[in-house]
């Protein structure tokens, strides 16, 4: 299963991003390759306006089973999040990447 | 002559000068063009009491995709600079609330697959008292553009109105494009501020912005002996006109909280809002 974080940083022990469009970087955990890799999506401040999509369509292009994130996508990012077929939890901020990837497993994070 | 009556910070007092100002210039029997542009949240209307002459939707252009046209090439979303359109695996989904407008994906669109429709965003209102003729703007609930419409009561007023007419445009607040737009065009800008540090540290924005606009601008203080000498001190530093005075007083606010205007009841504002109408007469004359 490959699993997607919004992250500050680049490895487990980095703040998960409560923000989706605006995350620092897109952590790629693949459970059967047991690899992790990291995704820069620090442009995306740079924009004003409509960032929410642009980093819902690069994550369609990481292929993900799971996006994991701390507030939840926007209504515009989660118009396209929803043509995809990943399942998307919530309610992981405040902590790092390696414990909401424990929440997951023990499913405490919420189903968007 | 076009004055805009603008601030940085909200809650100056700059439907309260726009009112009052243009009430009074009109009972001296000068036809006046008062034109509430805080199409957000527009309010002068509360003020001006007058009839109901026009009413017009206003419309703004969004794409709308053509599914069977379209070949999927992604070019609409490569020229898009506001991330309003983007291609989805088999979809071109437009986002309208970010769309500005600029036809860009429209225009260059090879099998013509993203045709402008126009699409409601508001409302505009014209009102007449004697020799006020007051227009409103005013943006639809969920729409999150206030240029576009901004631009469009601009176009009106400048299409339906003698030019001879003096125009008092009620800008919204704050330093940003609606503001922007709302001051371009005119040849005096007059900022309302409060004498307080936030009042001040608005000025300075707003300020800022006027400079790079390279515009005239004044300074009026409204509330005029709550805080400090900060903004006095200030507008002195920096050879800015300061026109008036609006001394603070819980009188104005029972008015204004009734949909009063202020110079009616309280003679110390009358004078104040006099000493700008005078300022202004003076500058038409120098036109």
């Amino acid at each position: 299963m490959k699993i997607v974080f919004t992250a500050k940083g680049k490895d487990w022990h980095s703040e998960m991003d409560p923000r989706f469009g605006r995350t620092e970087f897109l952590l790629v955990y693949d459970e059967e390759k047991d690899e992790l890799t990291t995704y820069d999506n620090s442009d995306a401040n740079r924009q004003a306006h409509g960032v929410g999509p642009i980093t819902a369509q690069k994550l369609f292009d990481l292929e993900p089973d799971v996006l994991i994130t701390g507030n939840g996508p926007g209504g515009n990012a989660a118009r396209i999040l929803q043509k995809g077929d990943f399942e998307i939890y919530t309610g992981a901020m405040n902590m790092t990447v390696k414990e909401a990837y424990d929440k997951f497993k023990n499913d405490e994070l919420s189903k968007f | 002559m076009k004055i805009s009556i603008a601030s940085g910070k909200g809650g100056t007092g700059k439907t309260t000068l726009s009112t009052n100002l243009s009430a009074l210039i009109a009972e001296k029997n000068n036809d006046i063009v008062l034109t509430d542009l805080d199409v957000e949240e527009p309010n002068s209307g509360l003020f001006i009491r007058g009839e109901l002459t026009h009413s017009q939707d206003m419309y703004k252009m969004i794409p709308e995709w053509d599914k069977d046209k379209c070949v999927l090439c992604r070019n609409c979303q490569n020229v898009c600079k506001f991330n309003a359109v983007i291609m989805m695996i088999d979809e071109v989904i437009v986002f309208d609330k970010l769309c500005h407008s600029c036809y860009a994906c429209s225009e260059l669109c090879p099998q013509n697959a993203l045709p402008m429709q126009p699409q409601k965003m508001g409302e505009l209102k014209r009102f007449k008292y004697k020799n006020l003729h007051f227009v409103e703007g005013k943006l639809d609930i969920g729409q999150e553009q206030a240029v576009p419409l901004i631009a469009q009561t601009l176009d009106y007023v400048d299409n339906n109105f003698p030019e001879n007419h003096l125009k008092i445009y009620d800008a919204p607040p704050g330093t940003s494009c609606p503001v922007i737009e709302a001051t371009k065009d005119s040849d005096l800008i007059i900022l309302v501020t409060e004498p307080t540090p936030f009042g001040l540290h608005d000025l300075k924005l707003s300020v800022d912005t006027m400079r790079k606009l390279e515009k005239d601008f004044v300074v009026v203080i409204n509330r005029h002996g709550i805080g400090n000498a900060n903004v006095k001190d200030y507008c002195k530093k920096e050879n800015i006109p300061v026109l008036a005075r609006i001394p603070n007083s819980k009188k104005a606010a029972q008015a204004y909280s009734h949909g009063n205007l202020l110079y009616k009841v309280i003679p110390e504002i009358k004078t104040a809002i006099e000493k700008v109408a005078d300022y202004i007469g003076t500058e038409m004359e120098k036109r």
